[in-house]
């Protein structure tokens, strides 16, 4: 791999509001290939906010600068909306925290899939039918047929979800965005979720950006871990070192663990120096 | 028949299903219009109005004053005349109007038209206009023409319709002569057609009568861009306010995420969830016109519902204010029932 297929360079977010300037993300530089990069950080650390600044939807007051802000050798920051609508959805997708609210409650959830397909590729009713039904086979869903014609409020949380993953693959994008993706579901469901989308995300060999604030899965689950805190990069590990962490916000993260082994009555908890934000 | 109709399996389901609701509705539409019957009734009753008087002269001998209220049955008990009133009316007969002479009925089927005629007209331009300048503002949130929707829904709520209704008279009647003045056509027209349904567009227009039409049209124009006007203030700073709550939502930046135009992200997914509450909001402003905009009405000569009930109400003609309530209460029964079913067919959650 020579080019790699995301080079962030000091990408920066910031809010003008009334109060002031907010700068949601500070200056975070990372490199993407085709492998599953981990993005950690607490409420409000910008790590949402820099999968949004990729996909160029940063909502309205917002402004993203960035030294280099480039998918696949494609300058984002100065492509055309024509280039980025097609990039957005055909080549990098993002799959939402809460599928209660990430999908439309008046479509079904095929039409749903149909119009992802249907916005990229030039496909008749029939094959993006086929196409959608064939998506949610691949979710595991147990009856696509009945599930194509269900609405959003009819399905299950983790169904939604796995729908969600089916709408947002049906067009093979080449980089994954996944937001807190089983935030919002039960702990076995969302086991199943992370086997379906870790199953898929390496049969296609997608790039992943997986952002989360869970330090545990997100190891177990990529290859490299970016520790963000107040909208800067603490940390870049490899997932399998996460042990050797050198920042102290990291390494309280892990101390916080909870552990079967010895029983530490109180749980220790995070201090916070109000160095590590500046 | 219950029990074969409950063995018949699927389609038979979806049969019943229907036969239910709509039995539903009937027994609901029934007690409606009965409670309203019966509410209006005994107000009406109550009311410090004698209809005697009205009918006789306060200056009527006493046993002229006894036999016009032996005639109207009103020495008859309370509950005897509310049985009497509502056998009548389940056939349709209202009684009398006082001040007209004709049934009450008749004067309904003349009157309502004209409103209905009008409110119509005035809701199509409120929706028309009023649903893209709504769903502008909210796109282009703190542009100018946003600021535009705002003044233009600020001055449909604070001027008074009446000011307004005359200056529009003044400018585009008596100076530029664009349209043609109070009433519903001008006379040399009035008698080209046959009134059948009363809506004289329709009328005119079915008979082939292309002049009265156009001439029928210059009459309504003013008005009915009056009452366009203000509910087109409503209806946009609602469907601003809804579509606003829309364009927030998640599934709005999934829409994006997936790489759509940003028109089909408004019209295909914000609009089609703002559309549920919108449905209510039409509604309600539709009802509020055909409850007859008595001022409008006054001010271009318009022979419609609210004019009616009000010139009954001051001359204490009973009968056809009990009239002219039912109908509109029925009216509003029959919009709730639409936009129920407009609801269920826009948002799956509550079929």
């Amino acid at each position: 791999m020579t080019k790699p297929l995301l080079d962030v360079e000091d990408l920066r977010v910031r809010f003008h509001l009334r109060t002031g300037t907010v700068e949601a993300v500070r200056g975070v530089s990372f490199q993407l290939g085709r492998e599953r990069l981990g993005i950690v950080g607490e409420s409000g650390s910008g790590k949402s906010q820099t999968g949004r600044a990729i996909l160029g939807l940063t909502p309205p007051p917002g402004e993203v600068t960035a030294q280099r802000l480039a998918f696949d050798g494609i300058d984002l920051l100065t492509a055309s909306k024509r280039t980025l609508r097609t990039l957005r959805g055909g080549r990098i997708s993002m799959v939402m925290q809460d599928p209660k609210y990430s999908l439309n409650p008046v479509m079904t959830i095929g039409e749903q899939i149909i119009e992802a397909y249907k916005a990229h590729a030039k496909a008749g009713r029939n094959e993006a039918r086929d196409k959608a039904l064939a998506m949610l086979e691949a979710v595991k869903m147990r009856d696509p047929q009945r599930v194509f014609s269900l609405y959003p409020h009819e399905v299950s949380g983790g169904m939604g979800q796995r729908a969600m993953i089916a709408m947002m693959l049906v067009t093979d994008p080449d980089l994954l965005i996944a937001d807190e993706p089983t935030s919002a579901l039960d702990v076995t469901v969302s086991m199943e979720v992370l086997r379906i989308l870790d199953e898929l995300v390496s049969e296609r060999g997608m790039g992943l950006i997986f952002i989360s604030h869970d330090l545990k899965l997100v190891s177990s689950f990529c290859d490299r871990v970016l520790v963000m805190y107040a909208g800067r990069v603490v940390e870049e590990l490899e997932a399998k070192n996460l042990r050797e962490a050198k920042h102290p916000y990291t390494q309280g993260l892990m101390r916080c663990l909870p552990t079967l082994a010895d029983d530490v009555r109180p749980l220790p908890t995070l201090n916070r120096d109000p160095a590590w934000a500046l | 028949m219950a029990s074969s109709v409950a063995n018949g399996g699927g389609g038979h389901d979806a049969l019943r299903f229907y036969l239910t609701k709509t039995a539903q509705f009937v027994i609901v539409l029934a007690t409606t219009l009965l409670g309203l019957v019966a509410v209006t009734f005994f107000i009406g009753r109550v009311v410090p109005i004698d209809p005697v008087i009205a009918i006789v002269g306060d200056r009527a001998p006493a046993h002229v004053y006894e036999r016009a209220r032996q005639e109207l049955g009103l020495d008859l008990p309370l509950i005897q005349q509310f049985w009497i009133y509502l056998k009548k009316a389940a056939t349709g007969d209202f009684g009398n109007s006082v001040l007209t002479t004709n049934p009450v009925m008749t004067d309904i089927a003349n009157a309502f038209p004209a409103t209905l005629e009008l409110a119509t007209l005035g809701t199509l331009i409120g929706v028309i206009l009023g649903i893209p300048l709504g769903i502008l503002a909210a796109v282009k949130r703190g542009s100018f023409i946003d600021q535009f929707v705002r003044v233009l829904g600020l001055a449909g709520y604070s001027i008074p319709i009446f000011w307004l209704g005359l200056m529009g008279l003044l400018v585009f009647y008596a100076k530029l002569g664009w349209v043609a003045g109070p009433g519903r056509i001008d006379v040399t027209y009035s008698y080209l057609y046959t009134p059948v349904t009363n809506i004289v567009l329709l009328d005119t227009a079915m008979q082939g009568q292309w002049d009265a039409f156009w001439d029928a049209v210059s009459h309504i124009i003013l008005p009915a861009c009056l009452l366009g006007y203000f509910s087109l203030a409503y209806i946009s700073r609602m469907t601003r306010s809804f579509m606003l709550n829309e364009l927030a939502q998640e599934y709005v930046i999934a829409a994006r995420v997936k790489g759509l135009s940003e028109m089909r992200v408004i019209w295909r997914h914000a609009l089609r969830n703002a559309a549920v509450p919108l449905v209510t909001v039409i509604a309600l402003s539709y009802a509020n016109l055909l409850e007859g905009s008595v001022l409008t009405e006054t001010i271009f000569a318009w022979p419609g519902l609210g004019q009616y009930i009000t010139n009954s109400l001051q001359n204490a003609d009973m009968n056809a204010v009990l009239g002219g309530t039912l109908v509109i209460g029925a009216v509003f029964v029959l919009l709730n029932l639409v936009s129920d079913l407009l609801y269920r067919l826009l948002d799956p959650r509550t079929r």
